[in-house]
């Protein structure tokens, strides 16, 4: 395999051990907030750097601009999905949850 | 299907389980905020997953399908934040 063979699946490991870290979130912590904090986070920057891979595998000009396209896109879009969740949760007068609540009840 | 091809794969593959388990949440979940969460996160491994696939099989067209999959992923996010604010709940 060529270096930049090597570099497609060295981002493509990393991006799917960041989409682990956004589904193990999205069961196990506490709340609305939590959880969107993992989706927007974690799961963007898994997202991010598999369509990096992605676009440095697909060697023709159209395919790779397609590539790129989707990968900001991702970047802009992701974050503000979770965010107007959260926003619309906290209108709807969610709490958030504290300490209190229970130590790490999922 | 060189090796790196298989290599995207099974990484395809892991993001599929990732939102496998993801679904979880949108079974479990308490509120319906939760539920939309999970679902978008889904959304946006299945978009990873296509674009992983279109690079192993060396078809650049299913990039277009991610990039419309993505687009229909964000509206509906917007779309049910908007409308719960407004109305109260849709689901």
């Amino acid at each position: 395999m060529t270096p930049i063979e090597w570099a497609a699946v060295a981002l493509g490991v990393l991006g799917a051990f960041f989409g682990l870290v956004a589904a193990l979130g999205i069961v196990r912590l506490p709340d609305v907030y939590t959880r969107a904090h993992a989706a927007s986070k974690s799961d963007t920057l898994g997202a991010v750097l598999s369509i990096g891979a992605v676009a440095i595998v697909l060697q023709t000009d159209l395919s790779t601009i397609k590539a790129v396209f989707l990968l900001v896109f991702m970047f802009l879009t992701n974050p503000t999905a979770a965010h107007a969740i959260a926003r619309a949760a906290q209108d709807q007068g969610i709490e958030p949850w504290t300490a209190d609540d229970g130590e790490g009840e999922p | 299907m060189t090796d790196i091809g298989t290599v995207f794969v099974v990484l395809a593959g892991a993001f599929v389980v990732f939102a496998g388990v993801a679904l979880y949440r949108v079974f479990a979940g308490p509120t319906t905020h939760d539920r939309v969460i999970a679902v978008n996160v889904a959304g946006t491994n299945t978009v990873i997953a296509i674009s992983l696939v279109a690079a192993a099989l060396d078809e650049p067209v299913f990039l277009d399908v991610a990039l419309v999959y993505a687009l229909l992923n964000f509206l509906l996010s917007i779309a049910f934040s908007k409308f719960n604010v407004e109305q109260g709940g849709v689901l």
